[in-house]
């Protein structure tokens, strides 16, 4: 019986994020502070 | 030492303990990955811009808050988590995912137009309206946790939390919701379908 050979998925090199994107993490991460009050912990984003 | 050699888990440590370029580190080593796999899912890369956005965001909240656990799984955890993101975008959409079926036929490139005539758009109004009355019939407790799950798209988690009941509890009052709504549905002869 004749094989059947699929063509590979051409590998898409430009699958990436943003630079905006990682910045917005990245700024996002060093605003963030996560404070323990009384086994509560609260959430704020610092300016 | 060489960025390179460092682990994903010692990365992970030194973020938690204040070290914000581990997490620049950390994400430059895995966004192709992360993105490449959220894309071959939506096959759009707006939404892939967001769910990437919103996994990390995830992962660095887990972080600061100190909920996560080193197993040394670093990428797999932040696999899932993007996973299930993605599955909540197809969920709030109402759409089945696309498979990379590599260019062969797939039946899910003729899903149908998801516009609706007039007609169409009657019967549907008046179907909500007959479900949310079905709903209504309900135990409080189950008639709850089915709209935080249906209406406000909340985990079965987040409901548990919210609710003050286990998991499982939470999970119960869904499955008797379901069971009840269908009595209620055959006992009254209500026609639900287009």
């Amino acid at each position: 019986m004749e094989k059947i050979y699929s063509n590979a998925s051409p590998k898409n090199d430009n699958l990436k994020p943003k630079e905006e994107t990682i910045s917005f993490l990245l700024n996002y991460s060093k605003a963030l502070s996560v404070i323990n009050y009384n086994k509560l912990k609260f959430e704020a984003l610092l300016n | 030492m060489k960025q390179e050699l460092i682990q994903d888990a010692e990365l992970v440590s030194n973020y938690i303990r204040g070290d914000e370029r581990a997490l620049s580190v950390l994400i430059e080593r895995h966004k192709q990955k992360i993105y490449s796999f959220i894309y071959s899912k939506v096959y759009d890369k707006d939404i892939t811009e967001d769910v990437f956005q919103d996994t990390f965001i995830k992962v660095i909240r887990t972080l600061k808050r100190g909920k996560y656990n080193e197993e040394g799984k670093f990428l797999p955890w932040v696999m899932r988590i993007a996973h299930n993101l993605v599955i909540d975008h197809f969920r709030k959409n109402s759409r089945m995912p696309k498979f990379d079926n590599a260019g062969e036929f797939s039946i899910f490139s003729i899903l149908s137009d998801s516009s609706l005539n007039a007609e169409k758009s009657m019967i549907k109004t008046q179907v909500a309206s007959d479900v949310r009355r079905v709903i209504e019939e309900l135990p409080e407790d189950q008639k709850q946790v089915l709209v935080m799950r249906m209406y406000q798209d909340m985990s079965f988690k987040e409901i548990s939390e919210r609710t003050g009941v286990s998991i499982n509890t939470a999970l119960g009052r869904m499955r008797y919701a379901l069971i009840n709504m269908r009595k209620v549905i055959e006992q009254n002869n209500i026609v639900l379908t287009n």
